[in-house]
């Protein structure tokens, strides 16, 4: 069962991100990486990050995709032309060399990882809300501050740069 | 058992969709889809978190990865911000008319 559906959504997962890239009509990418948040959002569960796959799906499929949908709407974003100065010969090599690179990078991981225990559902029970509050307000203090700062900036920065007068 | 999965699977693919990520970074030529890639290359990172996390049975993994959500968050609000403003100037989303900083 885990094994079914690891492959199933990393499947899913890798199908949109080839998908996002390979689209030529931004929208089109947009849900392709709906897709991928989805799926990893169900891996992210699957290890025990019920947290951190809630939020994945609220945070990143949620608002940060409504805000890039938005965007593309805004600015009328149609599909893009054939790059300039790209010959079949040089696609067709850049998709060979990718192909290549990416699962020498695999069998480098599965290599020099030493024999890795497999994963079973619910052997992790830290990822639970709780868990992750307890740390982020006592060893995280810290930084969870700072990042309320880092948010202020970047709220201020984005009114600042979407003003009529710039 | 013979339907387990090691957890070196889950950095495989983690690293399969990061070179995904920088492939579309690389290739396309839409400033909109370019920042998608970049997106999408922050969350092949995050699986490797939560799956150190899920190896090491500690809990800082997802604290990381909720730190890099957050940073996300701030940065396509920006970025998207100075796409609009980009688009506003020189009425062009692609970043072959946008490399006047080049030379």
């Amino acid at each position: 069962m885990t094994a079914l559906i690891f492959f199933l959504f990393a499947g899913l997962a890798v199908f949109c991100g080839i998908s996002l890239v390979v689209q030529t009509h931004p929208i089109a990418s947009a849900l392709s990486l709906i897709g991928v948040m989805g799926s990893l959002a169900i891996l992210y569960l699957q290890l025990g990050g019920e947290f951190i796959a809630a939020a994945q799906v609220i945070v990143y499929a949620g608002a940060i995709m409504v805000l890039f949908v938005f965007v593309i709407m805004l600015l009328n974003a149609g599909a893009e032309g054939v790059s300039r100065g790209s010959s079949p010969l040089v696609r067709f090599l850049g998709i060979f060399l990718v192909a290549a690179f990416l699962g020498l990078i695999s069998f480098t991981i599965q290599a020099m990882l030493p024999p890795s225990e497999s994963v079973v559902f619910g052997a992790f029970q830290g990822g639970t809300a709780l868990e992750i509050g307890r740390k982020l307000f006592t060893a995280y203090l810290l930084p969870f501050e700072v990042t309320s700062v880092l948010i202020l900036i970047a709220i201020v920065g984005a009114m600042v740069l979407a003003r009529k007068e710039i | 058992m013979h339907n387990a999965v090691p957890t070196s699977w889950y950095l495989i693919l983690s690293a399969i969709l990061f070179g995904l990520g920088v492939a579309g970074f690389l290739y396309r030529r839409n400033i909109i889809t370019v920042f998608m890639s970049i997106e999408l290359m922050l969350n092949a990172v995050n699986l490797s978190f939560i799956t150190f996390s899920y190896t090491l049975k500690q809990v800082d993994g997802h604290i990381f990865s909720f730190f890099v959500m957050v940073v996300a968050a701030s940065e396509a609000a920006v970025g998207l911000a100075i796409i609009l403003t980009v688009f506003k100037n020189r009425s062009t989303l692609l970043i072959d008319d946008v490399s006047s900083m080049k030379y």
